[in-house]
């Protein structure tokens, strides 16, 4: 087992970011050196393909994969872009993993994109950031410009015949715009409503050209892959899933925070050793995997490994890597309720499902609630999850995720919905904090 | 009639859509940015403001307006000098986020999407802001707030709520 962390190697305990020039000194941009004079974008497009890096926004896709569907053998002109995106509008609640990449190693990010453009040879590449966090936007602001004046960014990058141009967009809000189609038209100056695949970006994305959108985390990884090898790379996973992966815990535990581990690592070890258990007085019921839109997993499931396809298998997703841990103080329907009225107001409104189906799921938990549960809403909450969570019902993936905590919910809290109803309202908060 | 009724852009406004305008093949494509333009000089964007934005992008303030909607971070309504954005999303919900809000409330004076009299803040929700292990969190203008508690609210809004407040 190795115990190489290339994500935060550069991670200072101050989380001080290094400049240009500490950057420089512990190996940075001797990717991009390399790969320059060496490796042709087919084989650095190889080396991903073979490394097995798959996406870290949540959905797991193989990089290398998503990557070969670009074109690559049109006629050069000035109007034929090709665009490489860096999503970096993270929102997905419970995940705070890419605010650590950027504010703690904001070049890492740049070298990994430059390479990853190159790969696909993209002449225009954006950062699509949420406009919260403004730390990390005036860092990358910045490591853009020292990457012109070095000759990183800009035409005829280092002698080569190779030209980028980099930009960053801050987002004006809304989660939507994280899903990869919906980023590209709030890119556009438009509404970010999710566009209907296929065309799939790969092959008309911005403005119809071909456009890659890739999480902060994926693209973080790159220039070590290119750097030392897929190889390398498949053998930092403790499974069959290849790298290491920005763990993160969240909710009453010792010590919540964000660490990088092997991916596989087990959930109990990340929960334990990094977060340090649950808070005196405090016992977990559940949690959720990888951020809001995943299924509890609860007890039973914490030997499982922390990797995409087991964690998919035990009836969850690994999404984006940071636990949310329900605790035995908190009420479960609450949890969901807030959760699902989160993606009602963040729905987009295009599909019907979504624009009506998740405000009446929310109002449903409110009613349970409130105290004004009726005994038939259970089947109405278990409806809602097959018509709202069926993927083919609707235009993305925001309602079938919304419904991930509440169909689980149901399936591993069931006796507190229905509790609710019995006893007439919610029996935690005697305060009224919901 | 409409001539009067439009406000004009500034110089300077100008300038920073049209360096925007340079990477979008279409106008409009510039229309989330010359929002933001205009917002980061005037705080919001009134249909006045939407109005001499739209005509320089040729488009119609309609199709702007559901472009300026669509997104929490286009006010089209006044807001104080300093937006709160607290965040209620599941972590900072469960460390407690409702009861900060209404001390929050009982300090300042305002309610969600209420701003002060002395026009320093506007409370607002947010999603989750993306610091769940330091929940519950806020932001207040540019600065990220960790940790709150009854205890540091006091700190972070010294005297508010009647006026002349920090």
């Amino acid at each position: 087992m190795s115990l190489d962390k290339p994500l935060t190697r550069n991670v200072r305990p101050d989380k001080s970011p290094p400049d240009m020039a500490a950057y420089e000194a512990n190996g940075g941009y001797q990717g991009l050196r390399a790969a320059m004079g060496k490796l042709s974008p087919a084989d650095c497009l190889q080396i991903i393909k073979d490394s097995n890096l798959r996406g870290r926004g949540g959905a797991g896709f193989p990089t290398g994969m998503k990557w070969s569907f670009v074109p690559m053998d049109e006629a050069p002109g000035p109007d034929a872009h090709k665009y490489l995106i860096c999503n970096a509008d993270e929102m997905e609640p419970g995940t705070f993993k890419d605010r650590l990449l950027m504010e703690c190693d904001p070049h890492q990010l740049i070298e990994g994109m430059i390479l990853s453009a190159y790969t696909i040879q993209a002449d225009v590449a954006y950062i699509f950031i949420r406009a919260e966090y403004l730390v990390a936007t005036d860092l990358l602001r910045r490591a853009i410009a020292d990457c012109h004046a070095k000759g990183y960014l800009g035409k005829n990058i280092l002698g080569s015949d190779y030209s980028l141009e980099m930009h960053i967009h801050l987002s004006a809000g809304r989660y939507i715009c994280g899903e990869e189609t919906a980023l590209i038209s709030a890119l556009e100056g438009k509404r970010a409503i999710p566009r209907a695949k296929p065309p799939f970006p790969q092959v008309s994305g911005l403005w119809g050209r071909p456009t890659i959108v890739n999480n902060v985390e994926t693209l973080c990884n790159i220039h070590h892959i290119i750097e030392r090898g897929a190889d390398w790379f498949a053998d930092l996973g403790l499974t069959s899933d290849a790298g290491t992966k920005m763990y993160g815990v969240s909710g009453r535990v010792k010590n919540p925070g964000c660490w990088e581990l092997p991916i596989g690592t087990p959930v109990r070890e990340i929960l334990e050793d990094y977060a340090g258990g649950m808070e005196d007085g405090y016992a977990m019921r559940g949690f959720l995997p990888g951020g809001g839109s995943t299924d509890f997993l609860v007890e039973e499931h914490l030997d499982l490994a922390m990797d995409y396809d087991t964690i998919g298998k035990a009836g969850s997703r690994m999404g984006t890597g940071t636990m949310i841990i329900l605790d035995d103080k908190t009420c479960p329907v609450g949890f969901v309720k807030n959760l699902v009225e989160f993606f009602a107001q963040e729905s987009c409104g295009f599909c019907t499902p979504c624009r009506d189906g998740l405000p009446w799921s929310a109002q449903v938990l409110d009613d349970l609630e409130r105290g004004r549960g009726r005994p038939e809403d259970m089947d109405t909450l278990a409806r809602q999850v097959s018509f709202i969570g069926d993927m083919g019902n609707t235009h993305c993936a925001l309602a079938p995720g919304a419904m991930e905590p509440l169909a689980s919910g149901l399936k591993y809290f069931r006796e507190d919905f229905e509790r609710h109803i019995k006893e007439g309202g919610c029996y935690f908060h005697a305060g009224g904090a919901h | 009639m409409s001539a009067q009724l439009i406000a004009a852009l500034s110089d300077a406004e100008i300038a920073a859509i049209d360096a925007e305008l340079a990477h979008v093949p279409v106008r409009a494509g510039a229309a989330i940015d010359a929002l933001k333009i205009v917002q980061a000089h005037r705080g919001w964007i009134s249909d006045e403001s939407l109005k001499a934005i739209a005509r320089h992008l040729h488009m119609s303030a309609a199709e702007l307006d559901g472009i300026a909607t669509f997104y929490t971070l286009i006010f089209r309504k006044p807001v104080g000098e300093k937006v709160i954005l607290l965040c209620n999303s599941v972590t900072c919900w469960m460390k407690g986020c409702n009861a900060l809000q209404q001390k929050i409330t009982e300090q300042l004076g305002i309610g969600m999407g209420e701003t002060t009299p002395d026009n320093k803040y506007t409370l607002l929700p947010m999603t989750c802001l993306g610091a769940c292990d330091k929940a519950p969190v806020m932001m207040v203008g540019d600065d990220l707030h960790e940790e709150l508690s009854e205890q540091s609210l006091l700190e972070i809004f010294p005297r508010a709520g009647s006026g002349g407040s920090q």
